[in-house]
């Protein structure tokens, strides 16, 4: 990448900096400022990683799955985008993929990752 | 209208305070050197010409060497003539001068882009034209999915109309994109960065206006 295009994203890698270095398989939690009228609150999404998308770019984004009443729900979040409040980093799992999307067509026992120990 | 010549670094995405991504392209802008301002009663028109990006001397006509060395200053690569460069600049614009992207645009600008559109090669009319093709792919149709089809009356009138459209070439053509923002300006290193994507590949010319 031009050097002259890391003098624009530099300001980012800060942010970068701030959150807990996560990957497809791990659950964290993410806390997400959301804007009603003037009012600000914080809204938590906690669920396994999917994946990291364009990864080491300004365009980064994750998907993170969580099953709630039965229905499985995914967001994707950009990674450095203002609206991120936090991320917290709840287990590690140990996946040998780098995309789970067979956790989609899985429910309960099936679905359940292994804890990586260090 | 008022412009600076640059050229294309590359793309990337910044967040505004919303937290929308914008994609945006990178473009290093100038510093341009006024090398002739034309007047009503020389030209019969006004304009300025900018010079952008060094040139080997020994690259450079005698005719063009002697233009530069009107402006004192080295040969450069590519000449550009903004007609009416806007009233604000009338002071500053002399032969010689150099003109910076800080001077010219402010942030939340919105500025035309110029340039070079990527070479497509020998494309067909669906990719060309944005031509239907045919549209079924069974019902015994078999090998003219992205044909044009009909390129007019056998009969009447007997003949293909000039200019219609069909396969050639595609891309390398000036293109101008209108109404991008200027998201940022960065005067110390000549870098402006606006918003959306610009034609052509990287390195190649870029032309902004407002």
């Amino acid at each position: 990448m031009s050097e002259l295009i890391k003098l624009i994203e530099q300001e980012y890698a800060e942010i970068r900096k701030k959150y807990p270095s996560f990957k497809a398989g791990d659950t964290i939690n993410v806390h997400v400022k959301i804007k009603e009228g003037n009012k600000e609150r914080i809204q938590q999404f906690q669920g396994t990683v999917l994946r990291r998308n364009n990864k080491s770019t300004n365009g980064e984004t994750f998907t993170v799955r969580k099953v709630s009443n039965d229905i499985g729900i995914e967001r994707i979040f950009p990674l450095l985008s203002p609206n991120i409040a936090k991320i917290e980093l709840i287990r590690k799992g140990s996946v040998r993929r780098a995309r789970l999307y067979y956790l989609r067509g899985r429910q309960g026992k099936a679905a359940r990752i292994k804890e990586k120990l260090k | 209208m008022s412009g600076i010549i640059g050229r294309k670094i590359g793309m990337t995405n910044v967040f505004d305070e919303e937290g929308i991504s914008i994609a945006c392209t990178l473009i290093e802008a100038g510093p341009c050197v006024v090398t002739q301002v034309k007047d009503v009663e020389t030209d019969g028109y006004k304009s300025v010409q900018l010079a952008y990006d060094e040139k080997k001397e020994k690259r450079t006509s005698k005719a063009l060497k002697g233009h530069f060395n009107k402006a004192k200053t080295s040969p450069k690569k590519q000449v550009v003539e903004f007609r009416n460069f806007r009233e604000e600049f009338e002071g500053q614009v002399a032969l010689g001068n150099t003109i910076k992207v800080g001077e010219i645009f402010k942030e939340n600008d919105y500025v035309d882009a110029i340039g070079i559109s990527k070479g497509k090669g020998f494309q067909g009319v669906v990719k060309r034209h944005h031509f239907k093709g045919v549209g079924d792919k069974t019902h015994g149709q078999h090998n003219r999915l992205r044909a044009p089809g009909s390129i007019g009356g056998a009969s009447y009138p007997a003949r293909v109309f000039k200019g219609m459209k069909m396969a050639g070439r595609m891309g390398g053509d000036r293109v101008k994109v209108l109404n991008l923002k200027v998201i940022k300006i960065i005067p110390e290193e000549d870098l402006i960065l606006i918003s959306g994507s610009v034609p052509g590949s990287k390195n190649s010319t870029i032309i902004l206006e407002k």
